[in-house]
């Protein structure tokens, strides 16, 4: 009887623990966005933030799109050559690398490299007391620490899968024109009488929410992280956990939303 | 100014089912020295940050200059914590930014100056805690422990503050760097005027830098008196604090 009622109490706990971090992390979100919009504003953390999260992770987008356009181009071929279907190994190369690999991939590296170092930096900063000396000096901390990383992977994850998708498409290319024997005109034509508009914007709403949720993790982890060394390693990795997690289920909604008609 | 600077009442404050703070009462003079002394877990720190409003607290009342900062609107709970310097115990330095923009950064924050003019103000205040400039473009990762102690003391009192908190300033350095350390407070806390309380464990830095001293025990104040004093005070649980005698009132939890 006692181990079922501890069993209980364990769920009940573990329940009331998830809902409270739900609550934590949409306080805390609807805080964010309050600070991106409310002056005042801090033009240089948003630089900064920019810097760290969209250039710096540029190389490494840029390699993943690479080699995931010259892959699927190969398994396209591969594939389709069984059915006499190569002619569509373009337009399965673009559609896959606008509509979903672009956004993706860019997320989950840019999670891995961006959002693991916004938790450590954000979590080095409350364990040494420089979020609590923020506040001493007339600085609110979620407006120069939180709302600038919000607002700078809101918009620079949109612009890396831009150029992922640039980049994926020319692997793509590549591929198919060196090692498969296809024309540089006939798989450009191609491409682009496949793709529409609403392929690229729908990735880069997608990007833009991962974007988001990718500093929102980082901050939220890094910012309520304690314990000193081994609490900012475990905000670390819960950041890029629940980021990569959140991204595959968002995109799954996002996907439904947008595609299915 | 007739009333004291600063006036707890009742403060209280508990984690879990902890108290840490159970009915704290104080009162800081304008223009003096307040130090606040005890055992290492007893809340020194937590009545700080409920000051500093960096916590909430679960009940009482803290006023500065008369107005009830836990009460009080935000925009003027938040103007009143403007005339607040504080000197973190670990200095809590922002590595992200070089030592000039450490210092002025209050004053970059609260718009009191252009960049331009922040850095030379940044290199004035270094010099007055005996820094030079050719501090201001360094890392804090590149100072040493002292160093790091006078930049966060510069900081501190860069904004003019009508009141500094001092949060163990001492700890950690040696006893020479902790009198010089000492020293520099008082000059600076003396030019400025202001109003200071520190928190510490060491006893010859708290008679250096306070005018008055405050036990915290059990959650309360069970004594104030002269800084002065402290070394001579009969009260059993101040006497046995300063004196680091194992017996006495102060049960300390042995684990073994």
């Amino acid at each position: 009887m006692n181990a079922l009622l501890d069993g209980v109490a364990w769920l009940g706990a573990f329940v009331l623990g998830i809902v409270e971090y739900i609550g934590e992390l949409g306080m805390f979100a609807a805080s964010g966005i309050a600070h991106v919009v409310l002056p005042p504003y801090y033009p240089r953390q948003l630089g900064r933030a920019f810097m760290e999260i969209g250039y710096f992770s540029l190389p490494v987008v840029a390699l993943t799109a690479l080699f995931t356009g010259m892959v699927l181009a190969l398994q396209s071929y591969t594939g389709f050559s069984r059915f006499g279907a190569e002619s569509a190994i373009a337009s399965v190369v673009v559609l896959s690398v606008t509509r979903e690999l672009g956004p993706v991939l860019a997320g989950l590296m840019v999670s891995g490299r961006a959002g693991a170092a916004m938790a450590a930096e954000l979590g080095t900063m409350r364990v040494t007391d420089q979020i609590d000396a923020l506040s001493t000096l007339a600085t609110e901390p979620m407006k120069y620490l939180v709302a600038p990383r919000l607002l700078a992977g809101t918009l620079a994850l949109p612009a890396l899968v831009l150029l992922a998708d640039i980049i994926g498409v020319l692997g793509g290319f590549l591929v198919a024109t060196n090692k498969l024997g296809f024309s540089s005109g006939g798989y450009l034509t191609s491409t682009f009488n496949t793709l529409q508009t609403q392929d690229v914007v729908s990735g880069l709403i997608k990007a833009a929410v991962f974007g988001f949720v990718i500093a929102l993790m980082g901050c939220f982890n890094g910012y309520r992280s304690r314990g000193g060394a081994q609490g900012v390693g475990a905000a670390t990795t819960s950041a890029v956990v629940s980021a990569s997690i959140l991204i595959l289920a968002l995109d799954y909604v996002l996907t439904q939303v947008l595609f299915v008609k | 100014m007739s009333g004291p600077k600063i006036r707890i009442r009742g403060l209280k404050k508990h984690f879990g089912p902890k108290k840490v703070l159970d009915g704290v009462d104080l009162d800081v003079a304008t223009g003096t020295g307040m130090v606040v002394i005890g055992g290492s877990g007893t809340g020194k720190s937590v009545l700080l940050k409920c000051i500093l409003g960096l916590i909430p607290a679960d009940g009482g009342s803290i006023e500065i200059d008369g107005v009830d900062v836990l009460k009080a609107p935000r925009h003027q709970a938040r103007a009143l914590r403007e005339q607040i310097g504080m000197l973190f115990q670990n200095g809590a330095l922002f590595d992200s930014l070089p030592v000039w923009e450490n210092v002025a950064f209050g004053l970059l924050a609260q718009k009191k100056v252009s960049r331009a003019r922040a850095r030379d103000v940044a290199v004035e205040v270094l010099a007055q805690v005996g820094l030079g400039p050719d501090v201001a473009g360094l890392s804090p990762a590149e100072l040493s422990g002292g160093m790091q102690k006078r930049v966060g003391l510069a900081r501190a009192i860069a904004a003019r503050p009508a009141i500094i908190f001092l949060d163990e300033p001492t700890t950690g350095l040696d006893p020479i760097m902790g009198a010089v350390i000492d020293e520099l407070i008082v000059d600076c806390v003396k030019k400025l005027g202001s109003t200071s309380v520190a928190i510490t464990h060491d006893m010859a830095s708290a008679q250096r830098i306070a005018d008055r001293a405050a036990m915290l025990y059990e959650g309360r104040i069970t004594w104030t008196g002269p800084a002065g004093e402290l070394m001579t005070c009969t009260d059993p649980v101040v006497e046995q604090f300063t004196h680091g005698r194992a017996h006495g009132p102060i049960k300390m939890a042995l684990r073994r």
